[in-house]
């Protein structure tokens, strides 16, 4: 079940202050942890661990902004991290307070030092790309033996959409990935910051807008499961959770994820200590805890992400290592691609073009 | 001296609840956007004095409202909400009146039953209600369910993520605001009325037209503008059942803060959603006065 947002935003501010042991406030993305992992933690440490979820990075980037959120540990994905490394929104980690730091993984720590100089602020939580969610049996049976699942052409060609729209497609409601993917399909830099750029993505999604039934960031793996819809772009591990679902279910719907073969955005969620955390401390014994090989894999072994951590590798699920769609080969990683955060100007442009893809005004 | 500390007392209240914020978003609307924590500026530095104050003041600017006049997507979304506040008022209208009216008209001990029914729902959260409706409208929903079963319908109907999902949500969620202003009107008429007027030849209709209708217009103002006045910034419903081209000011107010980050361009929206709002406010206001001047 999604944990709506608005009730969970408030819930921490309300135990502000109240609580006397040592504690820590956890902010991370929704249905993205083994929750045991939270009792074990406990357990372990002594330190009452308080755990909310949000599910868009506007959300927590505007708690980051504002200030005096209360967290003391934030899971923000690369760009809006680099952007709130920017605006002062974090303290530099402590790493000798981190031993754990050692079992992190190169080939990651090289990508997300684009977005955070040197790992000076944050770790690698989990990554992921940006791509498909196709309940198969559905999409065939409509399109075709034939039906292009493993491309972008699934989505953005329109001829595709008008016969999908019977079984109902749903967008990710984040222009930050949605703008560079249409971006890719059409043979532009997914990660420019020109406005005129940018904009053709409009001719991309405006003949596809009539046929999307919604835009939105976590709906989707509940309306995949039940078979509600028959396409999502959405975040890998998100489509690999409604799999099992729909599995769990024994409801006879059938998902796999896809990264398109014109290439897919990767993505990197960072755990980052915000520079006003009452209790930096038990933050960085967080961080430490989750570094653990054997605690990182049984997030990733849960929530069907890859992470950052090399050393956990061998704790994970065969189902999960082995699955190229959670663990690309290098050749798949090559036709990945990264975006960087959109200054100011730009981001209304981005915004402002979003707007007018859903709601057609 | 003591009536000074008495009317004090709701002015205070009033201050602190509603002017203070009001002077805050404001303030916001008129600086520029940045990126800092908090993301605009200028900011108030009091510590550099009176120069701190003045430096603060030239640099604010109405930037931010001229910027609203540039881009239609803004006087569109302010008249698509006003569009689906009116026709929600309306529909919550057509189904509080009824019910309104028969609780009037039930036997006394029933009436706080009755009451306690329409309250019900207010013990659950807002949030869940609105979840549940989820459930109800969704393709594989309970709705659905129960029409195809029952051979109504051959096909799903696609009403989650429309407007008429928005429209159900509304009217659900602010039904108790106009049923209870019109039963209070209503619980207090008098019943020999009716009785005179068809004594007088009326027949029920006709005394329903000239009697009942009249006396509990009161009731029915003051709901539509309890319905309307909140309907209009309305965000979680639409955001929650609407479609993706649900338009409505909310939704953009969330946008701008959100998604661009821009406090001050959402500010300025806000100030003008507030500008947009008081003319049924100060209506709503005097209306109240007209009926306690009337009872008085």
């Amino acid at each position: 079940m999604k944990t709506p947002l608005t009730l969970t935003a408030s819930a921490v501010v309300l135990t502000a202050g109240l609580a006397q042991a040592q504690e820590v406030r956890v902010y991370n993305w929704s249905d993205y942890i083994d929750e045991d992992l939270l009792a074990e933690f406990e357990e372990e440490t002594g330190i009452e661990l308080i755990y909310d979820v949000f599910d868009s990075n506007e959300v927590l980037e505007t708690k980051m902004l504002a200030g005096g959120s209360g967290y003391d540990v934030v899971v923000p994905t690369g760009t809006f991290l680099q952007r709130q490394i920017a605006a002062g929104a974090f303290q530099e980690l402590d790493k000798s307070k981190l031993p754990n730091l050692e079992n992190m993984w190169d080939v990651i720590e090289e990508r997300t030092a684009k977005y955070d100089p040197g790992n000076a602020y944050s770790i690698n939580y989990m990554w992921g790309t940006t791509g498909l969610g196709v309940n198969v049996p559905m999409v065939k049976e409509i399109l075709g033996e034939d039906a292009p699942v493993n491309s972008w052409d699934l989505v953005f060609d329109p001829e595709n959409m008008e016969q999908l729209a019977e079984c109902g497609v749903m967008f990710l409601d984040a222009p930050a990935e949605m703008i560079p993917a249409a971006l890719n399909y059409i043979g532009e830099d997914p990660d420019s910051h020109e406005p005129e750029v940018i904009e053709q993505a409009e001719g991309v999604f405006m003949p596809i807008r009539p046929y999307i039934q919604k835009f939105h960031s976590s709906e989707y793996i509940n309306a995949l499961a039940n078979g509600d819809i028959c396409v999502a772009v959405g975040w890998s591990g998100d489509i690999l959770q409604a799999r099992d679902r729909a599995a769990e279910a024994d409801n006879g719907v059938e998902i796999s994820y896809f990264a398109p073969k014109e290439g897919a955005q990767m993505w990197f969620d960072q755990m980052a200590i915000p520079v006003d955390a009452p209790n930096p401390d038990a933050a960085h014994e967080f961080l430490n805890f989750i570094m653990d090989a054997e605690n990182m894999a049984q997030a990733s072994n849960y929530v069907y992400y890859a992470n950052g951590n090399e050393a956990s590798q061998e704790y994970l699920n065969e189902d999960v290592i082995g699955d190229p769609a959670i663990y690309p080969d290098a050749e798949a990683l090559d036709n990945t691609f990264t975006t960087t955060p959109y200054p100011p100007r730009v981001q209304r442009t981005v915004t402002r073009l979003w707007t007018k893809i859903k709601s057609g005004t | 001296m003591r009536r000074v500390v008495l009317i004090a007392v709701p002015y205070l209240w009033l201050l602190a609840l509603f002017l203070v914020p009001f002077v805050i978003v404001l303030k916001i609307s008129l600086s520029d956007i940045a990126l800092a924590r908090p993301p605009y500026l200028p900011q108030l530095d009091l510590s550099a004095g009176w120069q701190g104050v003045r430096e603060f003041l030239s640099g604010l600017d109405l930037e931010n409202f001229v910027f609203l006049t540039t881009d239609d997507l803004y006087w569109k979304a302010y008249l698509s909400s006003l569009r689906i506040a009116l026709v929600s008022t309306l529909l919550t209208l057509l189904v509080g009146y009824p019910i309104a009216y028969g609780m009037a008209r039930a036997a006394r001990e029933w009436r706080p039953t009755l009451l306690m029914l329409v309250i019900l729902p207010f013990w659950t959260s807002f949030l869940i209600r609105v979840y549940a409706w989820m459930g109800i409208l969704s393709t594989e929903g309970v709705l659905n369910n129960v029409l195809l079963f029952l051979g109504v319908i051959d096909e799903p109907l696609q009403i989650m993520n429309t407007n008429t999902a928005v429209y159900i949500g509304i009217v659900y969620t602010y039904l108790p605001f106009m049923i209870l202003p019109i039963y209070a009107a209503l619980e207090k008429m008098d019943d020999s009325l009716l009785e005179a007027a068809e004594d007088l030849g009326c027949s029920r209709l006709q005394a329903f037209w000239l009697v009942t209708w009249p006396l509990s217009r009161n009731g029915i103002v003051a709901g539509c503008f309890l319905v309307f006045i909140p309907t209009i910034g309305e965000f979680v419903i639409p955001s929650l059942l609407g479609g993706s081209d649900t338009l409505m000011i909310g939704k953009v107010l969330w946008e701008e803060f959100f998604s661009n980050r821009d406090w001050p361009v959402a500010s300025a929206v806000a100030v003008v959603l507030l500008a947009i709002l008081i003319v049924p406010i100060i209506l709503f206001q005097r209306n109240e006065q007209k009926a306690r001047e009337a009872e008085g």
